[in-house]
């Protein structure tokens, strides 16, 4: 697009201003307006990192320790991803039953389920952790007289503790993400169903939860990213060392050599490049499943929030929309 | 057509009533369908046309009165696991045909057809298959067999909705309003189909529709529903153009 810079050149301007020579701040604006957006875009990213580099330089971090010590907070990835898809697992698992229960008229299910996302959306993760993997234990041993083995079956290790913590903590939110989804399909789909002769059951199963699936992922992709970051909690419990996640790692490293913020920023790094690849992945499960939802072939290739002409303008930013969960923002547990 | 040979009504409605809260939707409706035939139900929009076949197959569960389909009994009560069994049984019984189509739209024209013999009756893929395609063919669309519904217009999604219901093989089909969610230029298409069921394959049917043509040409009954009461009936040829009373004369001569 060129931009006319001449003065009165088929621009309606107002009276006044057209007959002067364009001021300095004009000149400027049409000048910014020139460069297209992503380009600005690159810029104040790149502007950032310049002014993060020129900390970092003034702070004196150690960069050869981080060259060298960065492998082994790496290591931490895996344990962090295993805690985090089991815990994930577990969550998807209890949330689908607490939905389904949430929407029942049986009371014990509609009962227990109230109380079970009460409880675990009402305290915090950090107590619920510690109740497991401390408070098990001594439930247990009061108990061991009655059930024989009951102590040794609750003296769980603090990785297990910590999977059963996270799991259950995300369930309870994501009960809630999962009723508002299957609610979310219109009635006439379930009255179709059971037209057709469907139990309840059939219909849940062959009907609503596949719709459902689509409305529930996103905010589902949400949970695990905060769950890949809550993971570093586990570590509190004190994990062993061959089990130790990437923010135990970074912990330790940084203490034995006194290299906190070198040890923390590796470990940050290392979160936020994990979350960006899932964001990825996600971003690609979730035009797979709109299929049946795009009418033309190809159409879902676009960002979907967008229409064709913005999409081009606006840079990789936007798919990475924040989708509103149900459960809202939070900060901590 | 009249008649069935046993003598005996598919459908038997007898002293229905549904309310909704204070408001009383169908004050006493009586009636019977026998097999093959046609009934038309017309009448305002409030009449309780569609409440009416929405407690046949107990979509909506009635305030008093009898349902019976093809032998089967049903009276309003609370849902036991038996009296969930004996609507199940019902609805298997009786294909419905919505207003506003409810295709499942995660499921190709196809899969949606073939959903019902499967998961409800059981059958093998492969039959279910050639069964989908057989009624996929009977309403036009055995091309469209692997589209979205998305990508069907209003009418072809009415005719693959016609075909799902018709897949259960049922003894009687509702048809709720069919043809009013459609643009005009797509209601031809979905009544020549209404009307090949009975012609060709003699189906048993209650019809809630303005469309008056439709009506004089295959419904062996008319119904106007007034109130929540069928306030008149007979075959086509006398109500559309005799009619008794003055609300059924006033309701033909605006929709006309």
């Amino acid at each position: 697009m060129r931009v006319n810079q001449g003065t009165g050149a088929g621009v309606a301007r107002p009276p006044d201003l057209a007959q002067e020579r364009p001021g300095l701040r004009e000149r400027l604006e049409l000048a910014s307006l020139a460069v297209p957006f992503r380009v600005k875009l690159a810029l104040v990213w790149l502007g950032i990192f310049v002014v993060l580099g020129l900390l970092f330089a003034l702070a004196g971090f150690d960069t050869a320790w981080m060259r060298e010590e960065w492998l082994f907070v790496l290591k931490g990835l895996p344990w962090t991803v295993i805690i985090s898809a089991a815990s994930i697992g577990l969550a998807i698992v209890l949330a689908l039953f607490g939905a389904l229960a949430r929407l029942s008229r049986n009371p014990v299910a509609y009962g227990v389920s109230g109380f079970y996302v009460s409880f675990f959306r009402g305290t915090p993760l950090i107590v619920q952790l510690f109740l497991i993997y401390l408070g098990l234990p001594q439930i247990g041993a009061n108990l061991e007289r009655y059930v024989p083995g009951i102590h040794e079956a609750l003296l769980l290790d603090p990785l297990t503790a910590g999977i059963l913590g996270l799991g259950l903590n995300y369930g309870a939110y994501m009960t809630e993400i999962f009723r508002a989804g299957i609610q979310s399909i219109g009635h006439g789909q379930l009255e179709a169903a059971y037209a057709l002769g469907m139990t309840y059951r059939q219909a849940m199963r062959r009907v609503i939860l596949p719709q459902a699936v689509r409305v529930i992922i996103p905010p589902t992709g949400n949970e695990f990213i905060a769950m890949l970051k809550d993971s570093a909690l586990v570590s509190l419990l004190g994990t062993v060392v061959s089990q130790m996640e990437i923010f135990r790692r970074a912990q330790l490293v940084g203490r034995a050599d006194f290299r906190p913020f070198e040890a923390f920023i590796l470990a940050a790094a290392v979160y936020w490049g994990l979350t960006t690849a899932f964001q990825f992945f996600q971003g690609r499960l979730e035009r797979r499943l709109s299929k049946g939802y795009v009418r033309e072939y190809g159409a879902e290739r676009r960002p979907r929030f967008l229409p064709a002409s913005a999409a081009g303008g606006i840079g990789p930013g936007a798919l990475e929309v924040e989708v509103p969960t149900e459960a809202g923002p939070r900060q901590e547990r | 057509m009249e008649g069935s040979a046993d003598g005996r009504p598919v459908i038997r409605v007898e002293g229905l009533r549904k309310s909704f809260g204070h408001l009383e939707v169908l004050r006493g409706i009586d009636l019977e369908v026998h097999r093959g035939e046609v009934v038309v139900i017309f009448g305002r929009s409030g009449s309780g046309k569609s409440t009416l076949l929405r407690c046949i197959n107990f979509l909506e569960e009635p305030t008093a009165g009898v349902v019976e389909v093809d032998g089967i009994r049903l009276e309003p009560g609370h849902r036991t696991s038996n009296k969930k069994e004996l609507i199940r049984q019902v609805r298997i019984r009786t294909g419905m045909v919505f207003q506003q189509f409810n295709l499942f739209p995660h499921m190709t024209a196809l899969q949606n057809v073939m959903e019902g013999p499967i998961t409800v009756k059981g059958k093998p893929e492969a039959e279910a298959r050639g069964l989908a395609m057989h009624f996929l063919e009977a309403v036009g669309l055995a091309d469209k067999a692997d589209e979205y519904p998305i990508r069907l217009s209003g009418g072809q999604q009415q005719r693959v909705a016609i075909a799902r219901a018709l897949a259960m093989e049922p003894e009687v089909m509702l048809f709720d309003e069919p043809t009013s969610a459609l643009d005009p230029e797509l209601i031809g298409e979905v009544l020549e189909v209404m009307k090949s069921l009975s012609t060709e394959l003699h189906m048993t049917m209650i019809v809630v529709t303005h469309e008056m043509g439709f009506a004089r040409e295959v419904a062996h009954r008319m119904m106007f529903f007034h109130e929540g009461k069928i306030l008149e009936e007979g075959p086509p040829s006398e109500i559309l153009t005799n009619p008794r009373f003055p609300e059924t004369k006033r309701f033909i001569d605006a929709v006309l």
